[in-house]
C-alpha cells in the first residue's frame, strides 16, 4: 500500500498476508455464518424446550388432547375435578383478537393510503414518527392504560358493570397493532409501480378512483400481509391483555363481558403452578399451542409479501 | 383567477359526473386524513394524561428513593437499576450475534433455499409472541441450563427476543451501501471479509447503532418474558446503589413494577403508579427518539 514511484520490478512481487491474518479472517467467516444460521437454532430451540417441558403431560392416561383443545372446563387447581379445556380461552383470543381488527384494519389501511398517496412530505414524516413512537410504547404500559383510563371511560359510558373486557382488551390491542398494519401497509401501496398510477391519472382519474380502483387491487397481497402481521401481534400480545380483559375464563356473550386469552392465562397462572405439575405443562402446552399459530401467521403473512417482491 | 371566467356551456365545464368524482376526492381525502389523526391524537393525549396524574409523585426523589411502606410509597430505584442490568446485559448478549447475522444475511448468503429458511426463522422469530419466549426462557435457561431464577437468565431471554430488531435494522443499513463501493474495494485486491470490515460496516454504522437503540427500548419496556425468568416484585436494595444486583440474582424491573403496582398492591398512592408509568414510558419514547434523530441527521448527511 506504501506509494511507490520507482518502475515495476520485473517479476510481480506479490503482497502476502501472514497465515495469522488468513486463519483468523477464515474463523471469523466461520463465526459470521454460525451466527447467520443462528436465527434457525433459536426457533427451534424455543419449539424444542417449551415442548420438551409439555411432552409428558401428553402421553398421560387422563389428559386428552380432544379435552384440551374443545372442552370450555378450565378448573387447573379444583382437588377432585380437575379440567385442562382451553376452548373458552381460544375464542377469547380470537374475540379480543377480532374486534381489534375490527377497529384496527380500517384506520390501518386508511391511513396508510393517506401517508402513500394523500398526504405532503413533511406531514409524512411527521406521521411515520409518530406512529413509530406509538409502537414503541410498552405493553405493560398499555395495559396499565386499559386498566385505568379505558376501563373508567367504558364503565361512565356504557354502564357496564366492570370496565375490564373484550371492548377495551380490543381498543387496546387495535391501538397496539395498527403500527403495524400501517408501515407495512404502506410499504405495500408503495411498491405499486409508479406506471400504473401514471397510467391512470393519465385517464382523468382522480387520486380517490386511483386507490380503489388500481391501487387497493394491485397491492392486495402486501395489504394482506399487513393485516395478517396485525393478527400475529395481537394473538400474541401478553401484558396488555393480561391487565385490560379481566379474568373470566367462560366464553363471552357480549362485548362487555370479561374474557381471559391464552397468552394472559399463560402469564396469570404459570407462577402459581408447581414446576413439573400437569397444570404447569398443560401451561407449557398452551405455549406450543400459541408458538404453532403465530408461526403459520407469520408464515402466510411471509407468503403474501413475497407475493409482492416478486412483481 | 385573472383570466376570463369559463363559459358554463363551454367545452371544458364541469359535468355533474366531474362535480360527484371531485367531491369523493375531496371526502376520501378528509376521511383518510382523520383516521391517520385519529392513531395520533392517542399518544398525545396517553402522554398527556400520564403526566397529568403523575405530576405530584415525580421528581429525581421518584427515581432515586426505594419503594417505602410495603411499596405504597416512595420511589423506584431499584426497579430502575434492575431494568438497566437487563438491557444492559442482554445487549451486550444480543449485539454481537444480530450484527453478524445480519452480515451473513446480507453480505454472504445467496438466494437459495436455505437462506430462504434462515429469513423465515428471523421473520418468525420476531413474531413468537413474547409469553411463549418467557416459557423458552423459563424451560432452557432456568431449568435445562440451571442458571435460575436470575439476571442471567432473564437477559438472555430478552437478548434472544430483541435480536430480529437488530438484525432488521443492520441488513437494511448494510443494503444500503453501494454495490459499487463493494466492487472499488474488490477490484484492490481486498477479500471479502476485509471489504466487509474496510467500507461496508463503516459506511453502515450508524445504521446499526439504530437498530441497537430500538433493541434498548424494546427490551425495556418487556415484561412477560423476565416475569418467570429473574424479575421479582420486591428487592431490598439501598438508596441510590448503583451495584445492587449480581448475575445470579434475581431483581427488580421498572416493567414489571408498574404491573405488581397497578394489579398487586393494595393502597398504592395514587399518583405512585402513574409516576412508574411515566418513567417507564418516558425513558422508552426518549431512546426511540434519539434513534429517529440519529436516523435523520444521518440520512441528511448521506453523500450518495
Amino acid at each position: 500500500m506504501s506509494p511507490d514511484p520507482s518502475p515495476p520490478a520485473a517479476t510481480t512481487v506479490r503482497p502476502h498476508r501472514s497465515a495469522w491474518a488468513v486463519q483468523g479472517e477464515r474463523a471469523l467467516e466461520a463465526l459470521v455464518r454460525l451466527s447467520g444460521v443462528s436465527a434457525i437454532v433459536f426457533v427451534a430451540a424455543i419449539f424444542f424446550f417449551v415442548l420438551r417441558e409439555a411432552a409428558p403431560v401428553l402421553v398421560k392416561d387422563e389428559f386428552s388432547l380432544g379435552q384440551f383443545l374443545f372442552s370450555t372446563e378450565w378448573y387447573p387447581t379444583s382437588a377432585s375435578n380437575v379440567r385442562y379445556g382451553t376452548f373458552a380461552l381460544t375464542v377469547g383470543t380470537l374475540s379480543v383478537t377480532a374486534l381489534a381488527m375490527v377497529i384496527a384494519v380500517p384506520f390501518g389501511i386508511g391511513a396508510a393510503i393517506y401517508l402513500s398517496e394523500f398526504c405532503a412530505p413533511r406531514v409524512r414524516e411527521t406521521l411515520k414518527i409518530t406512529i413509530e413512537l406509538l409502537s414503541a410504547i410498552p405493553s405493560v404500559v398499555w395495559g396499565f392504560i386499559g386498566l385505568t383510563v379505558m376501563s373508567r371511560l367504558i364503565v361512565s359510558t356504557t354502564g357496564a358493570p366492570v370496565g375490564v373486557n373484550v371492548l377495551n382488551g380490543g381498543i387496546i390491542l387495535a391501538l397496539m397493532s395498527v403500527p403495524v398494519i400501517v408501515s407495512i401497509g404502506e410499504d405495500a401501496l408503495k411498491a405499486v409501480p409508479d406506471s400504473y398510477r401514471e397510467a391512470g391519472l393519465a385517464l382523468g382519474a382522480t387520486r380517490w378512483q386511483l386507490v380503489y380502483r388500481v391501487l387497493l387491487p394491485a397491492a392486495r397481497n402486501g395489504l394482506l400481509a399487513a393485516v395478517l402481521l396485525g393478527v400475529g401481534r395481537a394473538v400474541g400480545e401478553t401484558m396488555a391483555v393480561l391487565m385490560a380483559t379481566g379474568h373470566a375464563v367462560h366464553i363471552p356473550g357480549s362485548l362487555l363481558d370479561s374474557v381471559r386469552t391464552l397468552t394472559a392465562n399463560i402469564a396469570a397462572e404459570l407462577g402459581e403452578a408447581p414446576a413439573g405439575s400437569d397444570h404447569y405443562r398443560v401451561l407449557f402446552l398452551t405455549g406450543t399451542l400459541l408458538f404453532l399459530i403465530t408461526f403459520a401467521v407469520n408464515l402466510a403473512a411471509d407468503f403474501f409479501v413475497r407475493g409482492i417482491r416478486r412483481r | 383567477m385573472a383570466l376570463a371566467p369559463a363559459p358554463a356551456t363551454g367545452r371544458f365545464a364541469r359535468t355533474p359526473h366531474v362535480a360527484r368524482k371531485e367531491r369523493a376526492e375531496s371526502l376520501a381525502q378528509a376521511v383518510f386524513a382523520a383516521m391517520s389523526a385519529a392513531m395520533v391524537l392517542p399518544l398525545l393525549l396517553i402522554v398527556g394524561y400520564l403526566v397529568w396524574r403523575a405530576w405530584p409523585a415525580l421528581g429525581l426523589e421518584f427515581i432515586l428513593d426505594v419503594p417505602r411502606r410495603g411499596m405504597t410509597d416512595g420511589g423506584i430505584w431499584p426497579a430502575f437499576v434492575g431494568t438497566l442490568y437487563l438491557v444492559g446485559l442482554s445487549l451486550v448478549v444480543s449485539t454481537p450475534i444480530a450484527v453478524m447475522a445480519a452480515v451473513y444475511l446480507n453480505e454472504y448468503a445467496r438466494d437459495n433455499w436455505f437462506n430462504r429458511v434462515v429469513n423465515l426463522a428471523v421473520i418468525n422469530l420476531a413474531g413468537v409472541p413474547s409469553i411463549v419466549h418467557a416459557l423458552f426462557g423459563l424451560g432452557a435457561f432456568v431449568y435445562a441450563a440451571r442458571f435460575g431464577y436470575s439476571i442471567l437468565s432473564a437477559a438472555l431471554t430478552l437478548a434472544i427476543m430483541t435480536l430480529p430488531v437488530i438484525i432488521a435494522s443492520t441488513r437494511e443499513a448494510l443494503a444500503s451501501v453501494p454495490m459499487a463501493f463493494r466492487e472499488a474495494c474488490w477490484n484492490v485486491g481486498a477479500t471479502r471479509w476485509q471489504t466487509i470490515r474496510a467500507v461496508v460496516l463503516p459506511n453502515s454504522i450508524s445504521g446499526i447503532l439504530t437498530g441497537v437503540i430500538l433493541q434498548v427500548s424494546r427490551a425495556a419496556g418487556e415484561t412477560a418474558p423476565i416475569m418467570f425468568t429473574g424479575a421479582v416484585f420486591f428487592k431490598a436494595v439501598e438508596r441510590g446503589n448503583l451495584f445492587p444486583y449480581g448475575l445470579s440474582d434475581q431483581c427488580m424491573a421498572l416493567s414489571m413494577h408498574l404491573y405488581t403496582l397497578a394489579t398487586q398492591v393494595p393502597n398504592v398512592k395514587e399518583s405512585l403508579p402513574y409516576a412508574t408509568a411515566v418513567v417507564l414510558l418516558g425513558s422508552v419514547l426518549l431512546v426511540n427518539a434519539s434513534a429517529i434523530a440519529l436516523r435523520v441527521f444521518l440520512r441528511g448527511r448521506k453523500r450518495w
